[in-house]
């Protein structure tokens, strides 16, 4: 089967509406089909990655370590949008320090989110096969 | 050329499966192939055997198991196996497999799972998402 470059493009708050939560269920499922998968959050998505999510109050699952797990799929290239931080008054920190262990250089663990402007991720974007906005 | 669609809001709430309709109709009218529509989300629910709409408006499920390709041939229509089941929306063999008794999938479309949206993208030259 051919290699395409699948793009995930998450753009709702994680809690809200089912979008955040199912579009994790197709990358989870899209890791078994070797593709170049990759993830961009932009807009309220950014919500979806920052750390410290407590769910008790509203009586939802808290979905949020399944991202922790995507590295163990090979899924490392989580790209999030410096614009979209910026107007919520987040920043890196704030996100979850999502990292994946590199098999080509002695499974050393590597950064897996990487904060890009628009202008870059636009970039990244045009450069993909298949775009599945959420 | 060869177009997938992803359908992921549900009909008469949202414009976007009337949309996808439209397009799909138009592409095959223009000479293109439809490969596979999959039906996520919210979207599941244009698959319900038991939507009964005002005479006077368009039968969007109806619309959806009519399609057919420039050559006569049917329209893969896939429903989402999980997201079906968590709204409610269920076949024969699904009801069977959870105790529930009725089933309520429209026979044009079948369920099944999330490779089949990602084989899609895969196959086809285009894949189209409509939704919020």
């Amino acid at each position: 089967m051919s290699t395409k470059k699948f793009m995930y493009l998450n753009r709702k708050a994680p809690y809200g509406t089912v979008y955040a939560l199912e579009s994790l269920e197709v990358v989870l499922i899209a890791a078994a089909f070797e593709q170049d998968v990759s993830l961009a959050f932009i807009d309220d998505g950014v919500y979806q990655i920052v750390d410290g999510q407590k769910t008790d109050g509203i009586g939802m699952k808290n979905f949020s370590s399944t991202y922790r797990a995507l590295g163990d799929y090979d899924i490392n290239k989580l790209y999030v949008s410096k614009e979209s931080l910026d107007e919520r008054g987040l920043s890196e920190d704030d996100l979850m320090p999502l990292v994946y262990e590199d098999e080509d250089d002695d499974w050393a663990e590597k950064p897996s989110v990487f904060v890009v402007s628009n202008a870059e991720l636009s970039k990244i974007m045009s450069d993909q096969d298949v775009c599945l906005s959420f | 050329m060869k177009i997938s669609i992803q359908v992921n809001e549900g009909p008469y709430q949202h414009q976007s499966a009337d949309t996808a309709y439209q397009f799909a109709k138009a592409a095959i009218e223009k000479g293109h192939e439809i490969f596979r529509v999959f039906f996520y989300h919210d979207g599941v629910n244009n698959a319900s055997r038991f939507t009964v709409p005002p005479q006077d408006d368009r039968n969007v499920v109806n619309n959806w198991a009519d399609l057919k390709n420039a050559d006569g041939s049917d329209i893969d229509r896939v429903v989402c196996v999980a997201a079906a089941l968590r709204r409610g929306m269920l076949d024969e063999s699904e009801a069977g497999k959870n105790s529930v008794e009725g089933n309520n999938i429209h026979p044009a479309f079948r369920i099944s799972g999330l490779g089949q949206l990602i084989e899609a993208g895969i196959q086809s030259d285009r894949l189209v998402v409509f939704g919020d």
